[in-house]
């Protein structure tokens, strides 16, 4: 550490791992919780409620199959209910991930490495949560591959300058990248287990997943370059995606919808949600698996800071909303604020402020920073937020649009919200079971972290 | 063609530093068929062993140029040649709605390319492999570093070999069965 400044002992941070950690123990650690660590009831309860979320999701979609989007809330005016706020939702929970697996790691943040993997996981189960919905809400879902463009016997093409189909790309190129790039980053610790793993059939899983790594140094010379470029291409995707889906609503002339702050302030406040996210998982995952040692109060602040600022980006795109609402002169976004503030989703509004912009301001105190309790309830409290705040700008911009002839509101009913929970019970069943067949912190990363690892010329 | 029954000459060492001196003296030594392992990657210890053209970079470019040039032309020839659609006047080739979809596409198969390229350059996945015979090397992706002179190398002998690794501050020696 050349710090340019000389820093007291209060000031001076948290470490990344915790000294006295070897290559051996950062490796037994982490490779323990999958191979030696015998499942334990609470995650037996914990993965069966998810299960059950998972199985009431799809009881919910069968019947959406059944009976079609009817049994949805979503009806003129507002065809896009439950399904597009979540979608939007799930999928910036997943730019998280990619931001620290991918632009700390060119920012050489290597306090990432303790988290980056799981992250990069929920990144994956949230966007697969995220492309339900849209599959589901097509109406005709046996169809959904329509949106791809295939040769077919109608001899039509998708309309490429609709937003929508932007969206398509953007979604399933990121889906694709992030599968990619979790699975690179675990080849090297699935030669770990094949190479510790006492039962036979975990060796040949193991063993066939890491494709026979062996870590050879021109190997680690092309893996490393290939991670850094795939770092370099995730950067401006994630960026690009969350840009796009803001497109969807930004290149229509809904009042509310019509700004070009959308792209950035959806940006800032997709990342927002991840991080909320990340310690929502990170906090219980340290403190069972007692991986406090990997996962520390470093840790903590630099997700806490990241949400701090984050906040504070969509904090400004709320208040431009308001600003050009009122500047622009524009009666129908004049109205929309008017419709916010004093409107029948008033309440939702207030919620959405208060989630979004006060309650994180706490997050000034250093001392609150390091608290594990009072950063889950806080990260809680955000990701409640951000979903009031897509539901803000999808259900309260469509209720009361330019005529008053076809306003309308949206009530969702129990299928949307069977379907709503059931993603999260989906996600969490993933994560479940994620942590115990792969190890959740990258260990070959961890283990450049260590002092013995650096070697002089 | 007949195999070699041995594959090469294996030297085990207790610290990444040991290694990469270890494996510049063996490079310097004349040894041009020569291996080394870590469980982590270690900066440099690529050129030490005579590793110099990493074409992974050029396999992501081209992926990534193919990819651009088939997302453009993709919607050019859907958009304005085999299904043109006149949405009120407006151009069917009308670029800049493209260059989202561009962009993505070029993304997708660099990113692909990358993944795909350094597995086949890197020659995997490789079901067996010689020097997975040493039994001690399964630390190999714990805490232990290999440094492997290849039979196939000009200046092998077994017995010469061993005598030079010796030499180098290993820890064990083994010679690795083909």
């Amino acid at each position: 550490m050349d710090e340019p400044y000389k820093t007291t002992v209060e000031d001076e941070p948290a470490p990344v791992i915790e000294p006295g950690h070897t290559f051996g123990t950062v490796t037994e650690k982490i490779s323990a919780i999958v191979l030696t660590r015998p499942a334990s009831n609470g995650w037996f309860l914990g993965f069966g409620i998810a299960f059950m979320l998972t199985m009431m999701m799809l009881y919910a979609i069968g019947y959406l199959f059944l009976k079609g989007i009817g049994i949805w809330g979503s009806t003129v005016p507002i065809g896009w209910g439950f399904a597009i706020v979540n979608f939007v939702w799930w999928i910036g929970i997943g730019h998280a991930g990619t931001l620290i697996s991918a632009i700390l790691l060119l920012l050489r943040q290597s306090w990432r490495n303790s988290i980056n993997r799981f992250a990069e996981a929920m990144t994956l189960f949230a966007v697969a949560c995220a492309g339900i919905f849209p599959a589901i809400h097509v109406g005709r879902p046996w169809l959904a591959y329509w949106l791809f463009p295939y040769p077919n016997t109608m001899r039509v093409w998708p309309q490429f300058r609709s937003p929508l189909m932007w969206d398509v790309f953007a979604v399933s190129t990121y889906a694709t990248i992030s599968a990619v790039f979790w699975f690179i980053g675990l080849i090297p610790d699935l030669g770990t287990l094949r190479d510790r793993a006492t039962h036979p059939a975990a060796r040949l899983i193991y063993g066939a997943l890491s494709m026979g790594w062996r870590g050879s140094a021109r190997h680690w010379a092309r893996y490393e370059t290939a991670y850094l470029l795939l770092a370099g291409l995730a950067t401006p995707l994630v960026l690009s995606v969350h840009t796009v889906v803001s497109f969807d609503f930004a290149i229509g002339i809904v009042p509310g919808w019509h700004t070009t702050i959308f792209p950035p302030y959806f940006v800032a406040g997709a990342i927002y949600s991840g991080f909320a996210m990340v310690l929502m998982l990170a906090i219980p995952i340290r403190k069972i698996y007692g991986l406090e040692d990997f996962i520390t109060e470093r840790h903590l602040q630099n997700s806490a800071k990241v949400m701090l600022a984050t906040g504070l980006i969509v904090a400004y795109g709320y208040g431009i909303e308001a600003f050009m609402g009122w500047y622009s002169g524009d009666r129908y976004d004049a109205f929309t604020l008017w419709n916010r503030l004093h409107g029948p989703y008033a309440i939702a509004y207030a919620a959405l402020l208060i989630c979004n912009i006060f309650v994180p301001q706490v997050l000034w105190i250093r001392k609150l920073r390091t608290r594990p309790v009072a950063l889950f309830v806080i990260s809680f409290v955000v990701l409640v937020g951000m979903w009031l705040e897509r539901f803000i700008i999808v259900v309260v911009s469509l209720s009361r649009d330019f005529l008053t002839s076809s306003w309308g509101m949206y009530y969702p009913t129990r299928w949307d919200w069977m379907t709503y929970i059931g993603t999260i019970g989906m996600f969490l069943a993933a994560m479940f079971l994620f942590l115990r067949l792969l190890p959740a912190i990258s260990i070959f990363e961890m283990r450049t972290l260590l002092p013995e690892a650096e070697v002089k010329e | 063609m007949k195999r070699d029954p041995i594959y090469g000459t294996m030297a085990e060492f207790d610290s990444a530093q040991a290694l990469v001196d270890a494996a510049k003296r063996t490079h310097d030594a004349g040894y041009q068929k020569i291996d080394a392992y870590s469980p982590f990657p270690i900066e440099g210890l690529a050129e030490e062993i005579g590793f110099h053209h990493n074409r992974v970079p050029l396999v992501v470019l081209i992926g990534g140029i193919i990819g651009g040039l088939t997302g453009y032309l993709m919607q050019y020839w859907m958009a304005a040649v085999d299904y043109p659609m006149n949405v009120g006047g407006k151009p069917t080739h009308s670029w800049p709605a493209f260059i989202v979809i561009t962009f993505e596409m070029t993304i997708l198969f660099a990113g692909l390319s990358a993944v795909f390229g350094m597995l086949a350059l890197n020659g995997l996945p490789m079901p067996y492999h010689p020097v997975f015979n040493v039994p001690r090397f399964a630390l190999a992706s714990k805490d232990r570093f290999f440094l492997i002179v290849f039979s196939s190398d000009p200046k092998y002998d077994p017995a010469g070999t061993r005598k030079f690794m010796e030499g180098l501050g290993s820890r064990s020696i083994s010679e690795v069965p083909s």
